[in-house]
């Protein structure tokens, strides 16, 4: 396993020029004093000798402060494999992940809210986890279950709740571990298009009221193009950065908007484009 | 939703999806769900009168044998003899301290065994091999160790309910879903937080499992013990039961056997009772399932 050095050079991608607010970046060396997130040259190696399995190589990406990055990519491109070690779950083979001693949180594509827990008390055990005192617990757990619309429901246990409730109830319990960094691994995968929607304009409202840097993984092009300020995709087997689009933010958008259908498509084409490289 | 004065699309939709439930409360419910629970066992306890009076109706035995007729008038005249009641007394004190006894006991082993891995090959298997062992084998062991006492029906109670409590803890502790053990790592919850708030309350279910198993071995051990290990000035109900078997006194010896049964069954659904609250509370159960 060679150590290459950083990610391809961008090609021009095609649909580009249909898309004036597209712009392929080269160089993000303007970014590169104050980033939240910065991975730098990062390989992971599944298993041993012949059976190894190169999931990363050499990835580099970098979050600026307040960012929300979406990474995309088909099936065992790694995605998920990037968040975990940026997470600290797992430990990378070679390269560096600096995460400038911010508080980083993981989010998942199911809840994993503790079922013997309401949903309040899986809020509060966030809190309590990072040393709340008891007094502010109640009040911080009802302010947070209110900012993901759900008040009226701490109550509540999991199972009593539908799946798009849960998935904020996550999302409150990440808020209350108070990071700076909010790792998604495909946090709304598992839910329906409608149920999607409306939780993608709730997440960019409660991003836009505090400075989180995201980095939402997700193999759903619309949702990438929908929600990034920038999108990074990245190849398979192994995961490499093989382009990124910024995406210049004018207020809210429309996951149906012509905008976003036109970005989808554009890494659709790019995607598609890998896959074929694998076809043969 | 009162504390929110916007109204958004997203609560609307949490309305439509949660409208549809059932919320069924009351008296009528409780009287419902408590004949739903009662019937099956009422209707058991009659097939087994009746089987038992056509058996005496056929003269099968019939120098010994007596009908539910005899044999229920003959208990109920025992329930106002002080000589039960101090003999259940003398039984239930001995079945609380040995299932106490077997539940600290086996509790601290499992959680040991689940925490540290080298235990684990070595004790595991001890567990293995304990579960397998008929409770009764032990008796002649234990007399000699402790002699004809209390003490020795403990020991023998101890170590026939102690594997079951242990492997139910071991078994909820190895099976807490990987994927909370990663939200729990995200939040923080490490040492002694991550056991107290995330890995115990996970192994819950298995754990009462474990258990309700512990407590039918435990009962058996302590009947099995009553019959060999008889000290004087304690009756018991094995005591009873014993006295019935050398008077062959069958009417005596079928009451000590309802009674047995009956406590045996009593305690069980305690067991059950708290392992249906512990999965409903986890939504482990089919809601529309009542028994």
């Amino acid at each position: 396993m060679s150590m290459r050095s950083g990610r391809l050079t961008p090609k021009e991608a095609p649909g580009a020029s249909a898309f004036p607010n597209l712009t392929i970046v080269a160089d993000r060396g303007a970014e590169q004093a104050a980033a939240a997130v910065r991975v730098t040259e990062v390989s992971k190696v599944y298993g041993q000798g012949r059976g190894a399995l190169l999931a990363l190589d050499s990835v580099s990406l970098s979050v600026a402060p307040g960012e929300f990055v979406c990474l995309i990519g088909a099936s065992g491109c790694g995605k998920s494999t990037l968040l975990s070690l940026v997470a600290g779950l797992d430990m990378a083979t070679s390269g560096q992940i600096d995460t400038a001693g911010q508080r980083v949180t993981l989010m998942f594509q199911e809840p994993a809210l503790f079922p013997w827990l309401t949903a309040a008390r899986n809020v509060e055990l966030a809190l309590r986890a990072r040393g709340v005192p008891k007094a502010e617990r109640r009040a911080r757990t009802l302010e947070l279950l209110e900012t993901v619309h759900l008040g009226g429901f701490g109550a509540k246990r999991p199972h009593e709740l539908s799946g798009g409730m849960r998935q904020r109830v996550a999302l409150a319990r990440a808020l209350a571990q108070d990071a700076d960094v909010l790792l998604m691994d495909e946090p709304f995968g598992a839910l329906d298009a409608m149920t999607r929607d409306l939780l993608h304009d709730e997440l960019e409202r409660i991003c836009a009221e505090r400075t989180l840097s995201v980095l939402f993984v997700t193999h759903n092009v619309r949702e990438a193009a929908r929600l990034g300020d920038r999108v990074v995709v990245l190849s398979s087997r192994p995961g490499r950065v093989i382009e990124e689009y910024d995406v210049p933010r004018q207020g809210p958008r429309r996951i149906d908007s012509r905008e976003v259908s036109e970005l989808a498509a554009t890494i659709t084409d790019r995607l598609r484009e890998e896959m074929s490289r694998h076809g043969g | 939703m009162a504390a929110d004065t916007r109204p958004s699309a997203i609560t609307g939709l949490d309305n439509l999806e949660l409208g549809g439930l059932p919320q069924q409360r009351g008296a009528g419910r409780v009287a419902r769900s408590a004949w739903a629970a009662a019937w099956p066992k009422l209707l058991a306890v009659a097939l087994v009168l009746v089987l038992w009076q056509l058996v005496h109706l056929t003269g099968w035995k019939s120098a010994v044998l007596k009908g539910p007729t005899v044999v229920l008038p003959d208990l109920w005249g025992l329930m106002h003899h002080a000589l039960l009641w101090q003999a259940l007394g003398i039984t239930l004190r001995r079945a609380v301290l040995g299932y106490a006894l077997a539940l600290v006991i086996g509790s601290v082993i499992g959680l040991l065994v689940a925490r540290i891995t080298p235990l684990r090959a070595a004790v595991g298997s001890i567990i293995t091999g304990l579960q397998t062992m008929p409770s009764i084998a032990w008796f002649p062991f234990a007399i000699i160790l402790f002699g004809l006492s209390t003490s020795a029906i403990l020991f023998v109670m101890v170590l026939g309910a102690a594997p079951s409590i242990a492997n139910g803890l071991i078994t909820g502790v190895d099976y807490t879903p990987p994927l909370l053990l990663r939200a729990g790592k995200t939040m923080g919850l490490r040492g002694f937080n991550r056991y107290r708030y995330l890995i115990l309350p996970a192994s819950l279910p298995a754990y009462v499992a474990g258990m309700k198993q512990g407590w039918a071995f435990a009962w058996r051990s302590l009947m099995a013990g009553e019959l060999l290990v008889l000290i004087l000035g304690q009756p018991s109900i094995g005591v009873l039961l014993n006295n019935d078997q050398d008077l062959q006194d069958f009417a005596g010896a079928s009451a000590m056997i309802i009674v047995i049964l009956i406590i045996g069954i009593a305690v069980d659904s305690l067991f059950t009772t708290a392992d249906k609250a512990v999965r409903r509370r986890r939504g482990l159960l089919e809601p529309g399932r009542a028994s």
